[in-house]
């Protein structure tokens, strides 16, 4: 069998090299199944756990949004009438227009936030690594217990905010408790929350900048803002973009926070898409109408991180 | 269709009598008697071990504390739970659902989720395991538990789903003090009610008149309390709505006034915590709220205005004097294995020892009638003679608060959406009628449903 042995012995046969020949063939497909065949196997248990964990809840939740479903009661088919309740829901619309002022305020308030004390944390200066790790300690706090925490701090009378407002003249703020500055203050939240996490993503940006354009910018007499916008900022750009999907991913699904602090009020003037889906599955136990919310919100959460990425590949084209 | 309301008469001596029937009642059930004469066995399920869920309360962590007694006298290890009042229900709600729920034994907040229950079939019914010689200890003494109390428990067909374990009655909640500097007598009507807080009323020393729950939802049991004074239910037996006619509209004005004129500011987004934290820093000089999460004003470890802190019972309104309720108990999921030591549990939980506890404790108020006599008799800081008082009366003339209807969550957040508005700009009537049309097709699909 002169293909085996050629294909065995030959020196030439290493990585990369395929042993020819029927006889070789035949080895490769070894005993039994063809090889093609075997590698199913080595799938498999991905394939089902694909199906297990995201496959079956899909499509469950689909079935689900096409059913009136309450606890102690069997489904019962409705067509499309969740989706037509949820379209033309006063409350729903208001929650979308609510997630995105909440967004819109915890992603760019981050941003800035975060990029600033990224470019300050870059620098060198004394006691640099213990602020740098007390910067970050409000992202390691849990949200529920953080909450809690500004929760109290919220309150008009009895809140250390008022307190320290009224040691400047300020006169004491409503904070959480009124409609019109429910969500500032919720986003204030989270912009202590997560400006950190901004300020690490874009600090890993700066550590990996090349130094070259900055001993050019310095022969050239470029000053520090000059530096700043014409070299560090369009170089950490995509940094920037990525912390911003980041962050307005995770804004739009923000629930502990708003839940413990103020359950959506006062009113619904803090109801968010994740609050009102909360309330409807779980409080009201609209199964059907609250998988019909479901898919309308995850559509809506992947149009807009599609539109991120485009606009990252845009950022790094460019 | 809703189900027949009950009335929760009180403890008088009417509700003694009362009692009296009650003990009939179980008397009248089967094997009472044989109960009474054996020796009750309380090892008979030594060596088991059951789980229990319970939602977040004072009285739960004592009865938590109290597990170990339990074990020793049964036998019978505990793993229980508590978890905090949202969760709870939905956590509840959905494990029974399920199929399979992860407890043997659980609380239930009956005002807001008895039909639901009823309707799935989910709790086991109780009645023959009280009938039960072998299984009911004779010092259970059943005639002890107020009659209303365990109407709340007992389902439309009859079964009994639970035993009562805590009723939660809204009561007034005063700052004696205040109340004497501006020479102000403790309000018994809803008229002096909301004179009283228009008085006591001072924005300018840091103090409101009222603070009351103004967060939805959690703002619509106060309201539906005073519709309860003014002589109707929100939604009767028979469905009728009274959500936005005369009585809800007066009833909301006073909510309006006492809550948003005389009330703290930002009040539309305060929960019982943040009520409970205005009163107890002095802040506020009259508060309506449970008899439960009013019982720590008068502890000085918690509180500023310990020695102040007076109590009253719910003022009467126009029509009607009524003490508004929030009915709960603990019972047995029906697919558990374990019936007998849950049973053993509820037994205990509700049993006359622990009841007393809870009284004793100020930690809430029992549907038993005998607690309320010990805690006259141990007389401690805890539970005051006056908070005592409050609850005694409200008992006398409890009523459910909120209406005995499957979406009773649903209603508390749209009625409870236009009460907010009502603390903005919305006009009583209009927000009412509003939600009255949002909420009646919620109603009727999950009456009939």
């Amino acid at each position: 069998m002169p293909g085996t042995g050629r294909a065995i012995a030959s020196p030439r046969a290493g990585f990369g090299a395929h042993p020819a020949g029927p006889a070789a063939t035949a080895a490769r497909r070894g005993p039994g199944l063809p090889r093609r065949t075997r590698y199913w196997f080595f799938i498999l248990p991905t394939l089902l756990a694909i199906l297990a964990i995201i496959l079956f809840p899909w499509v469950f939740t689909v079935w689900m949004s096409l059913h009136e479903w309450a606890p102690g009661s069997p489904p019962a088919y409705v067509g499309g009438r969740n989706f037509m309740e949820l379209f033309t829901s006063r409350r729903f619309y208001q929650s979308i227009g609510t997630t995105i002022y909440f967004t819109l305020l915890s992603v760019v308030l981050p941003l800035a936030f975060g990029v600033f004390a990224a470019v300050v944390f870059h620098r060198r200066f004394p006691l640099r690594g213990l602020l740098r790790g007390i910067f970050i300690l409000p992202m390691m706090a849990t949200p529920v217990a953080l909450a809690l925490v500004w929760t109290m701090m919220f309150h008009p009378q009895l809140g250390v905010l008022n307190y320290l407002l009224s040691l400047v003249g300020i006169p004491p703020q409503l904070w959480v408790f009124a409609p019109a500055t429910v969500v500032p203050s919720l986003a204030m939240v989270e912009t202590w929350h997560w400006t950190p996490l901004v300020a690490l993503i874009v600090l890993g940006g700066l550590a990996a900048l090349p130094v070259e354009p900055y001993e050019a910018a310095l022969t050239d007499g470029a000053t520090r803002w000059q530096t700043f916008r014409y070299i560090t900022l369009p170089l950490v750009l995509p940094f920037i973009v990525v912390a911003a999907i980041i962050r307005t991913i995770d804004a739009m699904k923000t629930f502990e926070t708003i839940f413990v602090i103020t359950q959506g009020g006062p009113g619904v003037s803090s109801e968010t898409v994740s609050i009102h889906l909360y309330l409807q599955a779980f409080s009201f136990h609209n199964i059907g109408y609250a998988s019909a919310l479901v898919i309308v919100f995850f559509a809506l959460i992947v149009a807009l991180s599609l539109f991120l990425l485009f606009l990252r590949q845009k950022v790094k084209w460019s | 269709m809703a189900t027949k309301r009950p009335h929760l008469p009180g403890l008088s001596r009417r509700t003694l009598l009362g009692s009296t029937l009650a003990t009939a009642a179980a008397a009248s059930l089967p094997g009472r008697d044989a109960a009474a004469q054996g020796a009750f066995d309380w090892k008979r399920f030594k060596g088991e071990k059951i789980e229990v869920t319970l939602q977040k309360s004072p009285f739960h962590d004592v009865l938590q504390k109290a597990e170990a007694e339990f074990t020793e006298m049964t036998g019978i290890q505990i793993a229980s739970e508590q978890i905090p009042e949202q969760q709870y229900r939905q956590k509840l709600a959905i494990e029974f659902a399920s199929g399979k729920p992860s407890f043997d034994a659980c609380y239930v907040a009956m005002a807001t989720q008895k039909r639901m229950f009823g309707k799935g079939k989910w709790l086991a019914d109780l009645r023959p395991l009280i009938a039960d010689a072998s299984m009911t200890s004779p010092d259970f003494d059943y005639g002890d538990f107020a009659k209303a109390a365990i109407e709340a428990g007992v389902q439309s067909d009859g079964r009994m789903d639970t035993l009562p374990i805590t009723n939660h009655y809204n009561i007034l909640m005063l700052n004696k003090e205040l109340l004497q500097k501006k020479g102000v007598a403790v309000p018994t009507t809803f008229a002096a009610l909301a004179e009283a807080a228009a008085k006591l009323n001072d924005p300018a020393a840091g103090v409101s008149g009222f603070v009351g729950r103004g967060l939805k939802n959690a703002n619509t049991p106060l309201w539906t309390g005073f519709m309860l004074g003014m002589g109707v239910d929100a939604v009767t037996a028979d469905g009728k709505f009274n959500t936005d006619g005369p009585e809800a509209v007066a009833a909301a004005e006073l909510y309006r006034k006492l809550v948003k004129d005389c009330g703290p500011p930002g009040v539309a987004g305060f929960n019982w915590y943040e009520c409970q934290a205005n009163f107890m820093q002095g802040r506020a000089a009259l508060w309506i709220d449970t008899a439960t999460v009013g019982a720590p004003v008068a502890d000085p470890k918690k509180s500023r205005v310990a020695d102040k802190a007076g109590f009253a019972v719910m003022p009467a309104g126009p029509k009607a004097h009524r003490g508004p309720v929030f009915a709960s108990g603990v019972g047995i999921a029906a697919v558990t294995k374990k019936v007998g030591p849950a049973w053993y549990w509820v037994q205990w939980a509700s049993g006359k020892q622990i009841q007393t506890r809870q009284v004793v404790g100020g930690h809430g108020a029992s549907g038993r009638v005998s607690p309320y006599e010990a805690a006259r008799k141990a007389q401690t800081p805890e539970a005051p003679a006056e908070w005592l008082d409050a609850v005694i009366a409200s008992t006398k003339i409890a009523y459910p608060v909120l209406p005995d209807i499957v979406a009773a969550n649903e209603f508390r957040d749209v009625f409870g959406i236009a009460l907010t508005n009502m603390l903005a700009d919305g006009d009583p009537a209009t927000e009412l009628k509003k939600a009255t049309e949002a909420f009646k097709p919620i109603y009727e699909r999950t009456e009939k449903s």
